[in-house]
């Protein structure tokens, strides 16, 4: 009975909250991954561009409350995505159009696109900004619990509760149909591979005749894909507030680079690594061990490795680590 | 002359500038404006030796900044005897281990040939010593933040004249600059850029949470000043008479002696926060001359020929026998120094440490677009970059209000986008930002003042 309330502590304060984090920080990363893999620069814009599509995205949900739209027990948001996509994609494109394609045509070394995407990530933060404010907005309705704490601890007898949000429950699932899309997309489809192809040799895939334009478009438009949907599923989960998403960009990149950048599948796992040794390295075991241990060994201090507040430097510790021993990731990305 | 006439101008143009704020709003914001500007001017000359000299790009600026910063409060904030018995034995010893650590690994890397061997026992080491030194300062670390926790709990300082954190400041960053030098500078440059800014992120998040150090997010306030207090000034004669013969002609003008004397105490609290605002100016200006003549000297120098060789053809100079890891090494520590002294300057200007207010936008990025703004490897550029992008991050709001109050003049003043506008002001600074930087790196790439080396 015990040892069963120590793995529902575990599953509640550890791996789930892990699953549902990661699984946001791991669409972000790919986001970051294909603009490195095939655009050839690291967009400083990534975080921004996640809340300018999240912005749209509630906008939308807020004009189909007043209308009274709603998914019943589902979020409205899920209804707002497409039209957040929809604008998330022009919104790049157009970027794209007047900012990075300059740069992209006069071959300029990737350092300077990555200053340029410094100026897009002041305008675009300055953009959603004025448009929705810098304050919290929360946007969530429908059914907040799939499983509620108590209501488990009803049904099972156990000490410990299992709370199961809905919102983690989409953000897990939503990211294993987006990715799995993604990933038959880019290893099945002709215009995957020839995305592939572009990435690995841009001349050789020139010469057999792949149209830069439309591999650069198709990599926007997933881009966009990837950055409304993550973005938006972070604001559900926990809330949407620019300053926040400015400052994931920080975790994803390290997810990104952890799996090695310009490897989508990388960046994927590399998310779900971020986001789990964060949370395993603050989690307070104290409960844990109290479940697991006999009465007279309990421990009397937390038995935390790192304070919570060292949540964020845990995972770029863990970038520093993995650019020193091996700095093409682990999983073999572009080497530096 | 001729040459530097654009410089001349560019200079002129910004002076100008800064005199109209002071005559149309007040001279106390024009000189608070100046003097953020001089300090601006320092942390982007120390990004421009790395950027403009060396082509590295440090996006931990943030970090050396509050590096400095803290200098400045170990410095000058007097000891907390009670702490320092209740728990700086156990810190110490704390100290002693980390020492013995790093001492330890050196000896491991030294002896013994690279294996797999020797990476796991470095880590288990690493580990381990992280786990001992936790255990071993924990009750120190309580200890000292238990001690009247609402006006110290933390060790203190040193009690020393602030102005001397401006040197240790710089030695501060710069140690942090050699260990990050040694871990990240092979890095390919955008990497680098990551692997910094998330290093500063790193140094932020121990500087806002040791609090037995730093006070955390308690921050320390009412730091020792280099220039004199206005309390003490409004008090004094010398200062007194100055005031009244600077605005003399004023005053003749005022026949009711009560209103006269009420009117030159009025000028004395303008006055005197003037004062000490030009105080601060002059102590920054000092700095940033001495800066500018090393930097231009070096820049001239054999030494700056061969960091610009190096820049612009690393194989090249590697083949002429010039040690491109030392050099590249040598110069990060030297501009992330230089950021330190900024950083400790500022803390010494504001008289309070705010860890909380370290954020990359402001001391990453906005330096960053001081730096191309004003022209990257040019020192005057970098200094002009400083100048005019601080003032108009101040200035935005101003200029983005009277904006759309042009543009909305036909609207109602309850309209609801106008509203809405006006509410968002402080938010066009961003966008004039983003804009400004897109604009120089597509239409003048080099900058505002770009590089220009004459071969003498």
């Amino acid at each position: 009975m015990d040892f069963l309330n120590a793995l529902i502590l575990l599953l509640n304060y550890i791996f789930i909250p892990a699953l549902t984090y990661g699984s946001q920080l791991a669409l972000g990363a790919i986001f970051v991954t294909l603009i490195y893999g095939i655009l050839r620069f690291a967009n400083f814009a990534t975080g921004d561009m996640m809340s300018f599509g999240t912005m749209v995205t509630i906008l939308f949900t807020w004009y189909f409350q007043s209308l009274g739209i709603s998914l019943g027990v589902l979020p409205t948001a899920l209804l707002a995505i497409p039209f957040g996509i929809f604008f998330m994609i022009l919104y790049m494109l157009s970027v794209d159009k007047f900012v990075f394609k300059y740069y992209r045509t006069n071959k300029s070394p990737p350092v300077q696109l990555a200053m340029v995407s410094i100026g897009v990530m002041f305008v675009t933060q300055a953009v959603v900004r004025i448009i929705i404010g810098p304050s919290d907005q929360r946007f969530f309705d429908g059914e907040k619990f799939i499983i509620k704490a108590r209501e488990f601890k009803e049904m099972t007898g156990l000490n410990e509760g299992l709370a199961l949000k809905s919102t983690q429950v989409i953000t897990v699932l939503v990211t294993i149909v987006l990715v799995s899309l993604l990933f038959w997309f880019l290893n099945k489809t002709k215009t995957g591979k020839s995305m592939k192809a572009y990435s690995d040799n841009e001349d050789l895939a020139l010469l057999s005749g792949i149209d830069p334009k439309k591999i650069v478009m198709i990599t926007w438009i997933i881009a966009g894909i990837l950055a409304t949907i993550g973005g938006a599923l972070y604001g559900l989960d926990k809330s949407f507030k620019p300053f926040t998403y400015f400052n994931n960009m920080l975790p994803i990149f390290a997810a990104a680079i952890v799996g090695g950048i310009g490897n989508p599948f990388g960046a994927f796992l590399g998310g779900y690594v971020i986001a789990f040794s964060e949370i395993f390295l603050t989690y307070a075991y104290k409960k844990f061990f109290m479940y697991i241990l006999p009465e007279s060994m309990e421990p009397e201090s937390l038995v935390q490795l790192l304070s919570t507040d060292y949540k964020f430097a845990v995972s770029f510790s863990i970038l520093v680590i993995v650019l020193l021993y091996r700095p093409s990731g682990i999983f073999k990305g572009k080497v530096l | 002359m001729r040459k530097n006439l654009n410089v001349i101008a560019a200079y002129s143009i910004m002076m100008a500038l800064i005199i109209l704020v002071g005559i149309f709003q007040s001279w106390n914001i024009a000189l608070s404006i100046f003097n953020l500007c001089l300090i601006s001017a320092v942390m982007t000359m120390g990004a421009n030796i790395q950027w403009g000299y060396a082509g590295l790009i440090n996006f931990g600026i943030m970090g050396y900044t509050a590096l400095g910063g803290l200098a400045a409060v170990l410095i000058s904030v007097d000891p907390v005897q009670e702490a320092w018995s209740a728990g700086g034995f156990d810190i110490l010893m704390s100290l002693w281990l980390i020492v013995a650590m790093v001492l330890i690994i050196r000896f491991i890397l030294k002896r013994f040939n690279k294996s797999k061997m020797r990476t796991y026992s470095i880590a288990v080491i690493i580990i381990s010593g992280i786990l001992l030194i936790r255990f071993s300062a924990e009750p120190g670390i309580q200890a000292i933040e238990a001690v009247n926790p609402a006006k110290t709990g933390f060790l203190g300082g040193f009690g020393l004249p602030i102005i001397f954190s401006w040197i240790v400041g710089a030695f501060f960053a710069g140690g942090l600059a050699f260990i990050v030098g040694k871990v990240a500078l092979g890095l390919r440059a955008d990497y680098l850029a990551i692997a910094t800014l998330l290093i500063s992120e790193i140094v932020i998040a121990i500087i806002k949470h040791e609090d037995w150090l730093t006070r955390g997010v308690k921050n320390v306030i009412g730091l020792k000043r280099p220039a004199p207090y206005e309390v003490d000034l409004q008090t004094t004669d010398w200062f007194i008479n100055l005031v009244e013969k600077f605005n003399s002609g004023k005053l003749e003008l005022i026949s009711n002696l009560s209103d006269r004397q009420s009117t030159l105490n009025q000028l004395v609290i303008e006055g005197s926060s003037v004062f000490v605002k030009l105080c601060y100016s002059g102590l920054f200006l000092t700095v940033v001359i001495i800066l500018l003549i090393l930097t231009q000297k070096a820049l001239y120098s054999p030494w700056g020929r061969m960091m610009r060789a190096i820049r612009d053809n690393e194989e090249a100079a590697n083949a002429m026998g010039k040690n491109v890891v030392k050099q590249h090494l040598l110069i990060f520590i030297l501009g992330s120094a230089i950021v330190g002294i900024a950083g400790a300057m500022l803390v010494t200007q504001d008289g309070l440490f705010t860890p909380g207010s370290y954020r990359p936008m402001r001391y990453t990025f906005l330096i960053w677009v001081m730096v191309i703004v004003g022209g990257s490897g040019n020192n005057f550029g970098a200094i002009l970059g400083g100048f005019a992008v601080w003032f108009l991050w101040i200035e935005a709001a101003p200029i983005a209000l009277f904006l759309i109050n042009f543009f909305t003049a036909g609207m109602s003043e309850t309209h609801a986008l106008k509203l809405h506008l006006i509410e968002s002001v402080p938010y066009f600074r961003f966008l004039m930002m983003g804009l400004g930087l897109l604009l120089i790196m597509r239409y003048r790439p080099k900058g505002i003042l770009p590089e220009k080396i004459e071969i003498k």
